[in-house]
């Protein structure tokens, strides 16, 4: 049987995201396809898998992101789907715990990734809405609008790229004792 | 410039590539040499790969027809590099030994 669930996370939140797909599988349902806030589940025995996902960032573009995910496979690695610029793997958890990153600095690397495209995003949005607000629609309802929804996408931006830079220092300290 | 020290990661996966492996194979040899310790996510193995061969540590040999998976090999200046590690390594254990060794 598949179902399919409708859920919205933050870019952020990635690994909220991951938690529940894999309580989703802990539960018997693995993923078996992404789309638009969507997610598509098989039936499985509880537990069976372990769901990791990815940003790829750089690596979107088709001959990387192909290269990247045709090693993932030679793992053992099974491609469950692609979705915009994130990747969805699952394994078999009986022959190993399946986590895609084993150190600090590439955990670090990782949310370094993410968070200069939440920068970019939000700064972006930032630029554009000042620039609507005040220089180019100057007491034009529409201009206004798009400003105000320019500056609240990238006010949004900021408190999530401040969360993650949080816990990116958080691994830097660990990193300065462990590796 | 050789005074840094390798991370693990890096220096099981070039002591793994003295003979031509592929991605997984790095993966189970680590695990192995390091009796089950050491678990290298395929993630952060890939960027290690990437860097590693930006540097000229390794290098990728010619893909065979039979199979599509690429094979690694350490080059001269990744050996040369891991020997540098080893007499780094060998400084902290004489050094960790003879100082604990006084202390009892």
């Amino acid at each position: 049987m598949r179902k399919v669930v409708h859920k919205l996370f933050w870019m952020w939140d990635f690994d909220k995201e991951e938690k529940w797909l894999n309580e989703m599988a802990a539960k018997g349902l693995a993923l078996i396809s992404v789309g638009y806030f969507r997610y598509e589940f098989e039936d499985c025995v509880p537990g069976e898998y372990k769901i990791c996902s990815e940003f790829l960032g750089n690596r979107f573009s088709g001959v990387e992101s192909a290269k990247y995910i045709e090693f993932l496979e030679e793992t053992g690695a099974e491609h469950v789907g692609t979705f915009s610029n994130w990747v969805y793997f699952r394994k078999k958890t009986s022959e190993e715990s399946f986590q895609l990153f084993s150190d600090y600095s590439s955990r670090i690397q990782y949310l370094t990734r993410i968070i200069r495209f939440i920068a970019l995003l939000g700064g972006l949005n930032l630029y554009m809405g000042c620039f609507n607000l005040f220089l180019f629609f100057y007491h034009n309802l529409y201009g206004n609008l798009i400003g105000t929804i320019n500056l609240l996408i990238g006010a949004i931006c900021m408190i999530g790229m401040t969360r993650l830079i949080r816990k990116r220092k958080k691994l830097k300290t660990e990193q300065q004792i462990f590796e | 410039m050789s005074n840094q020290a390798l991370t693990e990661a890096v220096y099981y996966i070039l002591l793994s590539l003295v003979k031509p492996l592929h991605g997984y194979g790095i993966m189970q040899n680590v695990e192995q040499l390091s009796n089950g310790r050491v678990k290298l996510a395929a993630g952060t193995l890939y960027g290690a790969i990437n860097t590693l061969l930006e540097k000229g540590w390794i290098v990728a040999l010619a893909e065979e027809k039979e199979s599509r998976k690429k094979e690694y090999v350490i080059t001269d200046l990744g050996k040369q590099m891991l020997r540098c590690e080893i007499v780094r390594l060998k400084e902290l254990i004489e050094n960790g030994n003879h100082i604990l060794e006084e202390e009892a």
